[in-house]
């Protein structure tokens, strides 16, 4: 019998509900910084669906995992830049709420 | 032999639980620091699945990256940043946008939940090297040194460009 850890279809259906998680809980938030919770939420269901293809299909197993490495290090610059624009977005309006930044109208 | 096989497969779902747990309480948080806790508690499930997937250095990593640095940011971001937020965030208990949000949600989900039960995906005919740490640190200096050189430089520009955007923003440079 193979269990459902060993099967590549779990891992991307988790994958998947971290994806499609992000993204309604990106919609939904009303601050930036819950925002940007929900992108790493995105970006680690992406980072998982490389360890798993990585795990059951790649001819070299190293490949996935410095992918997923990468994924790591560009998720930390990621957040250290956006918490440092919405400290600046917030000393420029005294909101941190998207729908108060709208100079150009967007 | 059996009966490990069946109490890993019960620790893999809790991770999967922890996952699903931490993506809830991060949605549903009054705080904007519950909803930290909540993102933690997700990758440290993350992390569960990596070990599960035949990788310890990663999982590793992820408790290191994602709990260590990724949610130690967040965290500085909201204690530095505003208390008004908090407050709005304990009004919105109510948040907005919930229609867009599901019609979001089925538009992506629907086409790669097909995808994914629908296709049948074929193994490499020939797989080389492991899953040990000795073999993934040739390949990341040898093979890709050069996108380990530029992930380096990306994190410095990040965290330069941090710094300064963060002192603009205080008017000490206008």
């Amino acid at each position: 019998m193979i269990l459902p850890s060993e099967q590549l279809t779990t891992y991307l259906l988790v994958g998947l509900f971290m994806l499609v998680f992000g993204i309604y809980s990106m919609i939904r938030h009303r601050t930036f910084i819950g925002m940007l919770i929900s992108s790493e939420f995105i970006l680690n269901g992406a980072g998982l669906n490389f360890m798993a293809f990585n795990r059951f299909l790649a001819a070299d197993p190293a490949v996935g995992q410095i992918f997923t490495l990468f994924i790591m290090g560009l998720a930390a610059a990621e957040a250290a830049l956006i918490i440092s624009l919405i400290l600046m977005v917030y000393h420029k309006y005294q909101s941190i709420d998207p729908r108060d930044v709208r100079d150009l109208k967007g | 032999m059996i009966f490990y096989r069946y109490v890993a497969e019960i620790v893999f779902f809790l991770f999967i639980a922890a996952i699903f747990f931490g993506a809830v309480a991060s949605l549903r948080a009054r705080y904007l620091m519950n909803a930290v806790l909540g993102l933690a508690l997700a990758l440290a499930g993350v992390a569960g699945l990596f070990y599960h997937l035949g990788s310890p250095f990663l999982a590793l990593m992820q408790l290191l990256i994602g709990i260590g640095a990724i949610c130690v940011i967040l965290a500085f971001g909201i204690m530095t940043a505003p208390r008004p937020e908090q407050e709005a965030e304990m009004l919105g208990a109510v948040k907005r946008n919930k229609p867009l949000a599901v019609v979001a949600c089925l538009a992506v989900s629907i086409p790669l939940i097909l995808t994914i039960v629908g296709t049948q995906w074929p193994p490499a005919a020939v797989r080389v090297g492991d899953f040990s740490v000795k073999h993934l640190g040739e390949n990341l200096l040898h093979q890709f040194c050069l996108s380990f050189e530029l992930i380096s430089v990306v994190l410095l520009a990040a965290i330069l460009g941090a710094l300064a955007i963060a002192r603009i923003g205080r008017g000490d440079w206008e």
